[in-house]
């Protein structure tokens, strides 16, 4: 190394290159390209879901939000006490004989006859499709109502109802004049006397409450199906599911993470939670029903039951989240705790789990959003069943009542004929979306707040 | 300080605290300490030295049984803390632990307050039976550790918010808050500026009347400045051991002179 330090450079030494700074090389032009392509790259796959979620919200929300408005008209109806109660003594037993039928004539007679009052012109309308107007749904709900009270019988009251499918479709533009042509369920004549009876005030569109309160109904009443006990049956599960997941997955982290000897079998272990995660849903349903409903003998399409396949599918999902929160806790810490002479035990629950809680909600309530918008293991255990009654209350046993889920009822209204359930199918998603993004939320402010510096 | 006996007097009057003899560590199957025999004196601060990589923290690390936590790990041999081996099957780590205090290399405080930092170890070990008698174990602890002046308005704030050198005084007055009997330090200096490094060295100082101060360190100045006894590690052997004076001026192993003098390592 003398060599170097002496004045004489040799004179094989190549002479230094001269350039300036002012002019890039062929090189570093070359790697600016690279650089800005890249850049490009990414900007473009941006953009690209962007684009791809802001068409898939649009077509939601525009075919979604409909179904949140209902037609309803409104006209006085006076209950004849005769025909809604022959004998004439409140005995609710007796009022019970006249069936929904007695109802809807009643209803028909009294719209013919309200209209003829009012001077509405029905040229071209028989009697028999201005009944029409009437959703099957209504002489039900006047009928539920007159026998929770029937001291209303004799009276004449301001009733509103469900206009049917067809003529909600009208006041939505979902069905034109164009389309009734085409269509034997509504005639052009029905619509321009649904037109006269908007003028006159009897028929209007208001916020649809039923849409998120009444369960399901037939296909031939789209207007009066609602999210009731798809709602329940949801809330029930995810209840069931953060009770059973949590003290599962959270314990199972913990041994592996922090107590588990480091060998063939946790490795084993390991390998199948990773595996388990990746297993697709609707083999848990198959294990559902082959386990909880075939064997155990839970009554079908039963919260219970899914709850009980959603936590088998979260589990794996949990834990792994779990566990990557508690390996992100600095094992200085552990040394600390451990060099003042606290225990395993104490060192795992006074520093690990506190500093890891906010992984491990945020991981949490990722893996009940999933849970929340799963539907193929709930196909399988019967949770895609016609469910018209709510489940009974909480502590009532309800989680044993069949009910379905947010999820299965999109499917299931998306699979019907009438096009009036394409709304309901969408409103549904709207909701479920909702939902998602409310717990998406929830896991952002609890990790904010839960977040401390080490 | 003015009044404490000189080191040299203090040396001889001093108990033996720990009697290593024939330790060997394994790391699986690498061998990280071969045959190791040391005595650490009580009232005394021991400095190891030596290269990276030399076995020096493994060995710390061996005196308050925390190479346990290390799944590969193993250690022959053995080591007597006040006659008693550590290493004994009947011996539960975290009571030796209570006994052998530890500050790392890296201030580690836990993300509480001051106060709870200081008072978590006498809490779980149940050492006070009052909130009074608590305070006044965090307050002395602080004290002896050189940090309740700059502290004692703000004991509810994060330990983590305090500078760096602040955070290790805080660790050294969480380690002495269980009152042990040996504390050992892993090149406690090593992340810290020289003006903090002073305070703590100054601090190591003071603590030898009250424990045997073990101390790891990279510094030769370190251990030249704050130690009475040196041990020099090299590639897993204690090459040698005794009086820092001695060690230092006068080594009798050609590789510590090697090391001192700054040919290896």
């Amino acid at each position: 190394m003398t060599d170097a330090t002496s004045a004489n450079v040799p004179a094989s030494a190549p002479a230094p290159h001269k350039s300036s700074l002012l002019t890039q090389t062929a090189l570093m032009k070359k790697r600016n390209a690279a650089e800005s392509r890249f850049k490009a790259y990414g900007i473009a796959a941006i953009t690209l879901s962007l684009s791809v979620l802001a068409i898939m919200l649009w077509t939601i929300f525009s075919d979604g939000v409909s179904a949140f408005k209902q037609a309803t008209f409104s006209f006085p109806v006076s209950l004849d006490a005769e025909k809604l109660d022959p004998k004439g003594n409140r005995e609710r037993d007796e009022m019970m004989r006249v069936t929904t039928i007695g109802y809807t004539n009643l209803l028909n007679q009294q719209l013919v006859a309200y209209l003829d009052d009012r001077g509405i012109s029905t040229e071209g309308v028989s009697d028999k499709d201005i009944a029409a107007f009437i959703s099957r749904d209504t002489p039900a709900r006047l009928r539920d109502m007159v026998l929770a009270n029937p001291d209303i019988l004799g009276q004449t009251i301001q009733f509103e109802g469900f206009a049917t499918g067809r003529i909600d479709g009208y006041l939505k533009g979902r069905v034109t004049r164009d389309t009734a042509e085409r269509d034997t369920n509504i005639s052009v004549a029905q619509l321009d006397l649904a037109d006269r009876m908007i003028s006159e005030g009897i028929l209007s569109a208001s916020f649809n409450w039923s849409f998120l309160t009444a369960p399901d109904a037939s296909d031939q009443r789209p207007e009066a199906a609602g999210l009731g006990v798809a709602l329940i049956g949801s809330a029930y599960m995810m209840f069931l599911v953060v009770i059973m997941v949590l003290p599962l997955g959270v314990a199972a982290s913990i041994y592996l993470e922090e107590f588990a000897p480091k060998n063939r079998w946790t490795d084993l272990i390991e390998v199948n939670i990773s595996n388990l995660a990746a297993v697709p849903s609707i083999v848990y349903g198959i294990l559902g029903l082959a386990i909880f409903i075939n064997f155990a003998k839970f009554p079908q399409s039963s919260p219970l039951v899914g709850a009980l396949v959603l936590t088998l599918m979260t589990l794996p999902t949990i834990i792994i989240a779990t566990r990557a929160a508690i390996r992100a806790v600095p094992p200085s810490i552990r040394d600390a705790a451990l060099g003042v002479g606290a225990s395993k035990m104490q060192t795992v629950f006074h520093h690990v789990l506190p500093l890891a809680a906010p992984g491990i909600l945020t991981g949490t309530i990722l893996g009940l959003a999933s849970a929340l918008g799963e539907t193929a293991p709930l196909l399988l255990i019967g949770m895609v069943a016609f469910v018209a009654n709510y489940p009974a209350g909480p502590l009532d046993g309800g989680m044993l009542d069949p009910a379905t889920a947010l999820p299965v009822q999109v499917y299931s209204w998306a699979s019907r004929s009438d096009p009036a359930f394409i709304e309901r199918s969408a409103g549904a998603i709207i909701v479920l979306l909702a939902f998602l993004v409310v717990m998406n939320i929830v896991a952002i402010l609890l990790r904010r707040k839960f977040e401390r510096r080490w | 300080m003015y009044d404490a006996p000189t080191p040299e007097t203090r040396l001889t009057q001093n108990t033996l605290k720990i009697t290593a003899r024939g330790v060997q560590v394994y790391y699986g199957d690498k061998q990280a300490l071969k045959d190791v025999n040391v005595d650490i004196l009580d009232n005394t601060v021991t400095a190891f030295i030596g290269p990276s990589g030399c076995g020096k923290s493994t060995f710390l690390r061996c005196l308050n049984r925390m190479n346990d936590t290390v799944a590969s790990a193993r250690v022959e041999g053995e080591i007597m803390l006040d006659g008693e081996n550590i290493y004994d099957k009947r011996v539960d780590p975290v009571q030796l632990r209570a006994k052998v205090g530890m500050v790392f290399q890296k201030p580690n405080p836990f993300p509480k307050s001051i106060y709870d930092n200081v008072s978590y170890g006498p809490k779980i070990h149940g050492l006070t039976r009052s909130k009074a008698e608590l305070d006044q174990v965090v307050e002395d602890s602080l004290r002896k550790a050189a940090l309740w002046n700059e502290v004692k308005d703000r004991l509810n704030e994060a330990g983590t918010g305090l500078s760096g050198g602040q955070q290790q005084r805080l660790c050294i007055a969480r380690a002495i808050a269980t009152s042990p009997e040996v504390l050992l330090m892993d090149e406690p200096c090593s992340a810290l500026d020289p003006i903090a490094t002073a305070q703590v060295e100054e601090l190591i100082d003071e603590l030898r009347a009250s424990f045997s101060v073990v101390i790891v360190t990279h510094s030769m100045q370190q251990a030249a400045r704050v130690s009475q006894k040196t041990a020099f590690f090299h590639l897993g052997s204690l090459v040698e051991y005794g009086d820092t004076s001695h060690i230092f001026t006068n080594p009798s192993d050609p590789r510590t002179e090697s090391y001192i003098t700054g040919r290896i390592g």
